[in-house]
């Protein structure tokens, strides 16, 4: 408790606030609850509702209007003062070859640094505010606690963040006011309503169907934040480089001297082959499991064989990446490398990451996936209709490819299109077993990489969010959930009608 | 019966067939339906066999990280190198830097091969080199929590270096070593020789399990202990924010809903958002969290707000079906005695439908533990994860690792001997989820009803 106190106080006046209202808001509810009982003389069953509910009442009023401005303000403050930051910015101080929003983030590590001399107590709040560049070295003098800036400060930029600072401090303070005053605000209405007239369990429940609202519409919300956050920096990046390069360029060579073609076709390419494998891998085998565990094996293989399947479901995909980079890959040399020291004396496979090697082991992580679909599948056809085949004369396995596996078809259908977008949409074994180079080729011995691959490379490290190299990530994340998307959208729509079918 | 007759004028079998003998047909149709069965069984064959090569090929290169190569010697901390003025004065003996404790330790060599009759060509310096770099700084670090000792003569144990350990594990050999600067075939031979005399053995290794990571040139000295705060940060944040939202937005889906576009809308999204590939919800990260509110980089408050993000709707479809599974006779009955829906709700419904939810949690919670993709976007890799938090607000917004991060970026490292380390790192994180998922079966059994 004490420590979760010292963590609210550290983020400053934001940590006093929300402590302020929790504890007003514990108050809200013991006072309440007390009035209420009181205004019943005393006798509960005079009051419209239980008691707790009046307690509940005044802490929903208190808390929730409070903490609820507080979230949007803390959310919203930052853009807001950027935006205004940015047009105060004129034309004559973005320099050549630098872009506005490059200024801009200049700005915010100026102001940084600034909070954190005078947190280190090197400045005081006055000097932070009235520094200026002719008299004194900023780069300095901030360099001095630690802040080390890529370049000198101009007077603009100082200017700038002085009073990027004075904004977010008074944007603070208000807020404070503001919450404050919501608090304040919600706890004496709270007070003041309960009554024993008031109908205290009607509101705390419509207040409550509002909350559960709100938290199922966060699924929509999750959406359109990564549709936005995408499609934002996906427009700055073709603003920056030519989209035909981009969807039919086919060259991919990021360089970060800029000048790089980024082209999305070869690393498609290299996508959609290891994800080819690795169907071929895992469609037959957990396609097969799925009809023996479903038509011929008894209860006992069943409960052993299939949660055993389901387990290569459970394991973490980083572990698929390390087998695939250490063992299945050096496994693979050595059959197909190596020249005369190699099992086959061929010399067609130089390095441990391949085509091969990520989409053997997607092959096996999809295994169960498509197994357990299928698995469900059948057992959807309905049964009369084997009997009536059975009954014909046929035999088991001429039952299940003429009559059971044409029933399901769509449905496993489904299964392979859902197993497709897990294969393109998968990182860690493509990061750790792919490789790096981009090319087109049919050689599966080949090293390729993937969309999935170049994001992570594009994005770690020291990003640039002004460089078409950080940016084209986004364009490549963007193409990645569509492509799952329209996937496991057209996967649904079959499998649910195929569902209608039956039932 | 006309078809019958007329089936009995053109018999398709030879009149001296009989049903105890299979004709040729027959036994072609037979022998399909046995072809076709071995299929399925090979099937499964496979997939169980590479189940048993994965779980055999962790445990097999994995557990090697459990135990390390130690070497035990006599030190004496002289009093002439660490406090020249005898004062013990802590401010004095910390300008020794641990440069000045490498003669010592080159004498307590020194002093053992004497003491047991080695016999060696190795200088002092190369009989050190035997060492685990973070020898001095350990010695240094002993000095400066104990000033008195100064003088005496006392009994240390040292990380060997990596190649060493790789030498009694079996990694390094003296035909692999060819042109190996860190490492001689004399020195191996040292090696032997201390064996022989007890001074040098593999023993079980806490570090790690709870130390940190160590930099590129020690990977004896690595741990993941670090990295396991950091997922657990990770936890406690997805843990505080998935499971409230995910149990009120399917409360709201399951009991309040009405049947309209929105909530149509609204249960489309959720069952594509637990599609959208991993990488998509770090892209977000990055974008949201991190660019636009300035969350700091690498803290697990932010991996833990993405995996959040990332688990609800496992989370609201478990609990849904959780929900979905307490008769409506439950609900009639609260109803028929007065309660309103949402005493109904919260009062008989989401108690009795709690092993379920539970349970889907605690899913959710293993798949968010193990998944590593998202967290290289907010960057929770590429630096040494070395200190552990010393509190709640430094566990979140500190930069951190996680269990998982921390395993790819040993992968990543050139040296082999971190590759040990990541194997032993997945049986560590593989422990986790088994007892979790095993946590969630045990409730599963314990506590579900059928009605």
């Amino acid at each position: 408790m004490r420590d979760f106190l010292n963590a609210l106080l550290t983020m400053g006046i934001t940590g006093y606030v929300v402590a302020v209202v929790l504890v007003l808001t514990v108050l809200g509810y013991v006072m309440a609850r007390n009035r209420a009982v009181r205004s019943a003389g005393g006798d509960v069953r005079a009051l419209h509702s239980l008691p707790s509910y009046y307690g509940y009442n005044a802490a929903m009023m208190i808390a929730v209007p409070a903490l609820g401005v507080l979230a949007i303000w803390c959310l919203a403050q930052p853009s807001m003062i950027s935006n205004a930051i940015s047009a105060q910015i004129s034309e004559a101080t973005i320099a050549q070859g630098s872009t506005r929003a490059l200024v801009l983030s200049e700005v915010q590590r100026v102001a940084d640094g600034l909070n954190t001399a005078v947190a280190q107590g090197a400045m005081t709040q006055d000097e932070a505010a009235t520094l200026n560049v002719e008299q004194e070295d900023v780069r300095a003098r901030l360099a001095d606690v630690g802040v080390a800036l890529g370049a000198d400060v101009t007077r603009d930029v100082l200017v700038a963040a002085q009073s990027y600072r004075e904004m977010s401090e008074s944007g603070r303070n208000w807020m404070s006011i503001v919450v404050l005053a919501l608090a304040v605000g919600g706890f004496a209405i709270g007070l003041r309503v309960a009554q024993s007239t008031f109908r205290a369990r009607n509101m705390v429940e419509r207040a409550v169907l509002a909350l559960l609202m709100i938290a199922a519409s966060l699924a929509i919300l999750t959406t359109i934040g990564i549709v936005l956050s995408m499609v934002f920096e996906t427009v700055n990046f073709f603003g920056l480089h030519a989209w035909k390069d981009f969807f039919f360029g086919g060259v991919w060579a990021p360089n970060f001297r800029g000048d790089s073609d980024l082209s999305i076709l070869p690393l498609l390419w290299g996508t959609l082959y290891i994800s080819v494998i690795a169907l071929l891998v895992a469609v037959p085998i957990g396609l097969f499991a799925a009809i023996y565990l479903s038509e011929y094996a008894s209860a006992g293989l069943r409960g052993f064989a299939k949660p055993l399947l389901e387990i290569l479901a459970g394991i973490p995909t980083i572990v698929y990446g390390l087998f695939a980079l250490l063992t299945v890959g050096p496994f693979l040399v050595s059959i197909f490398g190596r020249g005369g020291a190699g099992l086959l004396g061929v010399e067609w496979m130089s390095g441990a990451t391949a085509v091969l090697t990520a989409g053997l082991v997607m092959g096996i992580m999809l295994i169960p996936f498509v197994s357990s679909l299928s698995d469900d599948i059948i057992n959807a056809v309905p049964q009369a209709m084997r009997d009536g085949s059975l009954g014909l004369g046929a035999t088991p396995s001429e039952t299940i490819r003429q009559v059971v596996l044409p029933a399901a078809l769509p449905g496993i259908v489904g299964a392979v299109l859902l197993a497709a977008s897990r294969a393109i949409g998968e990182t860690m074994i493509v990061v750790l077993g792919a490789g790096a180079i981009a090319k087109v080729s049919l050689n599966p011995l080949d090293s390729m990489t993937t969309i999935t691959t170049r994001i992570v490379s594009q994005l770690t490290g020291d990003t640039d969010f002004a460089s078409p190299e950080t940016l084209v990530a986004f364009a490549l994340g963007l193409t990645l959930f569509v492509l799952t998307l329209g996937l496991n959208v057209v996967a649904l729509v079959i499998v649910r009608k195929y569902r209608e079918q039956y039932e | 019966m006309s078809d019958a007759t007329q089936g009995a004028a053109v018999p398709r079998r030879k009149l001296n067939s009989s049903l105890m003998t299979e004709d040729p047909r027959t036994k072609k149709r037979n022998a399909a339906e046995r072809r076709f069965k071995l299929y399925g069984l090979l099937a499964i064959g496979i997939g169980l066999l590479m189940l048993t090569i994965l779980v055999f090929n962790i445990i097999n290169r994995g557990t090697g990280a459990f135990q390390q190569t130690f070497v035990t010697m006599n030190v004496e901390l002289l009093e002439s190198k660490l406090d020249k003025d005898g004062t013990r004065d802590l401010a004095k003996i910390k300008k020794v830097s641990t440069f000045g404790y490498t003669p010592i330790i080159r004498g307590a060599f020194e002093a053992k091969v004497a003491d047991a009759g080695l016999v060696t060509q190795l200088s002092p310096k190369a009989m050190a080199g035997i060492l685990s770099k973070s020898a001095a700084a350990q010695l240094r670090d002993f000095v400066l929590a104990n000033p008195d000792q100064i003088g005496q003569t006392i009994e240390f144990r040292f990380l060997a270096s990596s190649r060493v350990d790789g030498y009694l594990k079996g990694r390094v050999s003296r035909a692999s070593i060819g042109n190996d600067k860190n490492i001689s075939v004399d020195q191996l031979d040292f090696v032997d020789q201390l064996i022989a005399a007890g001074a040098l053995q593999k023993r079980f290794n806490l570090n790690f399990i709870t130390g940190a990571d160590a930099s590129d040139q020690r990977p004896e000295a690595a741990g993941m202990g670090v990295a396991m705060m950091g997922s657990l940060f990770m936890m406690m944040v997805v843990l505080a924010l998935a499971l409230p939202i995910g149990v009120a937005a399917s409360i709201y889906l399951e009991e309040f809903a009405p049947k309209n576009l929105i909530t149509d809308i609204i249960e489309v999204n959720i069952s594509n958002l637990a599609a959208v590939p991993s990488i998509v919800f770090g892209i977000l990260g990055l974008a949201v969290f991190i660019n636009y509110m300035h969350l700091p980089m690498s803290a697990p408050l932010v991996g833990g707000l993405v995996l959040t993000l990332m688990t609800l709707p496992t989370i609201i479809i478990s609990t849904r079906a959780a929900l979905k599974a307490v008769p409506p006779s439950i609900r009639d009955a609260a109803l028929g005695v007065g309660a309103s829906k949402m005493q109904a709700v919260f009062h008989h419904v989401l108690p009795l439908a709690a092993p379920g939810i539970l349970t889907g949690t605690i899913i959710g919670l293993a798949q968010a533990l193990g998944e590593t993709a998202p967290l290289l976007l907010i960057g929770m890799v590429g630096f040494i994860a070395s200190n552990a938090p010393d509190g709640i607000s430094s566990g979140l917004l500190d930069p951190n690792s996680a269990m998982p991060a921390q395993i790819y970026e040993w992968a990543k490292r050139a040296d082999p001997a971190f590759y040990e380390r990541a194997w032993g790192g997945i049986i560590i994180l593989l422990v986790f989820l088994v007892t979790m998922n095993t946590l969630a079966v045990i409730l599963r059994r314990r506590f579900e009803r059928r009605w």
